[in-house]
């Protein structure tokens, strides 16, 4: 089956600015892109032109097989949630959500039953005649929602939909659009910033800086292989440790050494045997530098470190310390023994170690 | 302005005792009063002279109250008083003033409104010049638009014509229209329009069903500022209009300096009450839409 939307080659020029350039994704029915990067990479852009609001420079989409690349927003079978939710102020509820219809000729009955059957979904049948100026951000977010629920379009467009609520909305609503994707089946790509948000969401994300893709893939190959040193650093709460190390050959295995303030280096060996240059970036997520008692692979390095900082954040405690003249954090237990200034044993597994190379910042392994 | 006052009054009023506010507040109501009294002053010469009789306004002080209230001026200055040959008073150019000013500030609101959209929210290629050149347009004084517009009509061939002073009022409000529309849309953020477009809605369904029924404030702004204007106008009133569609303010001139031997102060007077009458009563109904309007921009969504 043909993908549901299917970009192909896309630039967008502002005059002479390129904000986005040579990009191609792919989804299939049921996937859940999200596209991922810093503010003024271009992912809102690229989800404009996605819509039709923006037109494009160069390149091809399509939209369930077809070629939409020159048809209008309302023509593409698309439904969009705003940032700013964007309800029209002077309607009720029920008139925003049924906006959409009337301007389509549906007739009354049809939009009557539908209408009903988002807000008995969306548990807003309460809301349906106050105007948005009387709802909370919350609701808010619920309405616009509907509005595009009771499009049932091919694609639902979602840019950041979730920036403008507090922190504990944030997180329900973001379970709550993650259910409903799994109950409709339907596809979708969402704009964020938030890469907790993109994580916990997506089947598919789209990693971009600068209007270039960075990266395409599953959550679990974006956190894991990093392509690289930008996504790296990008994805991960708190970001993956990114280390300035030398190795060398010996005895058939890679030696990888790591500098420390004080004393010798660490040296750790890589249990993949890699093939590497002489200098490397090694990427090691927090959480694969524990507590020697707690570490789950046999293969873990137990090196000594003086730990700077220690930071307890209720389930874990983050420790900081210097390592090749940069901040490394560790994850430990809560009920770590750790104290700053004093020297911890740490356990570095590095079975999903990411080497870089340090000019180009691409992945090595 | 506020502001200021805002933070102050409360430091202010911790180091004052009772009795100097008091004091204060007795002077400031005395000095708003004067004020009052010194711009109510025209007002009051005007309204009592318009109601004395000739002869007591020969006799009297032009500040006292009149012994004997009379509305024979007010008749007079209505249906007879004579501007120049024709002796209907204002009347009949009070309605050509009604039949210019309605027509003129719906059209130019309108197209203003239309205009304000289009370059605040539909960007094209070359907005920012046109709107810049609109802008220009409020700014060209109106003697000089005079010769050409003269002849703009002349070729139309509504010279002369109750149409032809609606067309040059149009014309000339629209700078201002589309600057009032255009800075009240530009605050309603874009992501309205986006989503409408998504929804389906083509241009005019969006003016139509989402930004016309925002702008109730500016539309009363607008129509306000248009009226007043249009209404008040004597210069373009004077230069394109030929006997019978004369507006009420040349009615008004024609009045005051075309009388011969004594001048009846008291129909003048009762003329100019007349005339100004309808912009005064709009202030009075939708004034507080005006200062609202002025100051209301940002449109929570």
């Amino acid at each position: 089956m043909a993908p549901i939307l299917e970009v192909k080659n896309l630039f967008k020029n502002y005059g002479a600015t390129e904000v986005l350039k040579d990009i191609n994704v792919s989804i299939e029915e049921g996937d859940f892109l999200v596209l991922v990067g810093p503010s003024g990479c271009g992912k809102s852009t690229l989800l404009n032109c996605i819509a039709g609001l923006e037109p494009i420079s160069g390149g091809e989409l399509f939209i369930g097989g077809q070629n939409m690349t020159n048809v209008s927003p309302k023509d593409r079978d698309i439904a969009m949630v705003f940032q700013s939710y964007a309800l029209y102020p002077t309607m009720t509820v029920a008139k925003n959500i049924t906006f959409g219809m009337k301007v389509r000729g549906i007739d009354q009955a049809t939009q009557d039953a539908k209408l009903k059957q988002v807000a008995a979904q969306l548990q807003i049948e309460p809301l349906l005649h106050r105007k948005p100026g009387q709802l909370s951000g919350g609701q808010r977010q619920r309405v616009a929602m509907g509005r595009a629920l009771v499009r049932d379009p091919k694609l639902f467009l979602f840019d950041e939909p979730l920036s403008n609520l507090d922190a504990k909305l944030r997180v329900e609503m973001r379970t709550e659009i993650k259910a409903l994707h799994q109950n409709l089946g339907a596809s979708m790509v969402y704009v964020t910033h938030d890469q907790i948000e993109a994580m916990t969401l997506a089947t598919k994300i789209v990693v971009m800086k600068g209007g270039i893709i960075q990266q395409i893939g599953s959550p679990a190959e974006i956190y894991n292989r990093p392509a690289n040193l930008f996504v790296a650093d990008f994805m991960g709460s708190p970001a993956m440790n990114l280390i300035p190390a030398k190795t060398r050959r010996d005895n058939g295995g890679t030696v990888i050494e790591i500098a420390r303030k004080e004393g010798d280096p660490i040296v750790l060996t890589d249990p993949k045997n890699a093939d590497l240059p002489e200098d490397v970036i090694l990427g090691v997520r927090p959480e694969d530098i524990a507590d020697p008692a707690s570490r789950t692979r046999d293969d873990a390095q137990v090196a000594e470190c003086v730990i700077d900082i220690v930071e307890p954040a209720g389930a874990d405690t983050y420790v900081v310390m210097q390592l090749g003249g940069k901040h490394v954090t560790a994850r430990l237990h809560a009920e770590t023994t750790a104290k700053a200034g004093v020297a911890q044993p740490l356990a570095f597994d590095l079975g999903k170690v990411s080497y870089f190379a340090p000019e180009t910042g691409q992945r090595l392994n | 302005m506020t502001d200021i006052s805002h933070t102050r009054s409360p430091s202010m009023a911790r180091n004052q005792s009772p009795t100097v506010k008091l004091v204060l507040r007795v002077v400031l109501y005395i000095l708003l009063g004067l004020f009052a009294l010194f711009y109510l002053m025209p007002l009051f010469v005007m309204i009592t002279t318009s109601l004395k009789s000739l002869d007591e306004i020969r006799t009297g002080d032009l500040i006292s109250l009149p012994r004997e209230v009379t509305l024979d001026a007010w008749k007079t200055a209505w249906a007879t008083a004579c501007t120049g040959i024709q002796c209907e008073g204002v009347r009949p150019f009070f309605w050509n003033s009604v039949l210019i000013a309605i027509p003129a500030v719906m059209i130019s609101t309108l197209v203003g409104a239309l205009n304000g959209y289009v370059v605040a929210q539909w960007r094209f290629k070359g907005a920012n010049i046109f709107f810049a050149l609109m802008l220009f347009g409020c700014f060209i004084p109106f003697q000089v638009v005079l010769l050409p517009m003269a002849r703009v009509l002349g070729i139309m061939g509504i010279a002369g014509t109750i149409p032809g002073l609606i067309f040059v009022h149009v014309i000339y409000g629209l700078g201002f229209t589309t600057l009032f529309f255009r800075n009240y849309y530009v605050s309603i953020p874009d992501e309205l329009t986006k989503a409408a477009k998504v929804d389906g809605a083509g241009f005019f369904r969006i003016f139509w069903s989402i930004f016309l029924p925002l702008s109730l404030p500016i539309i009363v702004v607008t129509v306000i500022w248009q009226f007043t204007q249009i209404w008040n106008d004597f210069l373009f009133g004077v230069s394109f209009s030929q006997a019978g569609t004369q507006p009420v303010t040349v009615a008004l001139n024609n009045i005051v300096n075309s009388t011969t031997g004594v001048k009846e102060y008291n129909v003048d007077m009762a003329a100019a009450i007349i005339a100004a009458l309808p912009t005064l009563l709009v202030y009075v109904v939708a004034g507080k839409y005006f200062i609202r309007g002025l100051t209301a921009g940002s449109v929570k969504g």
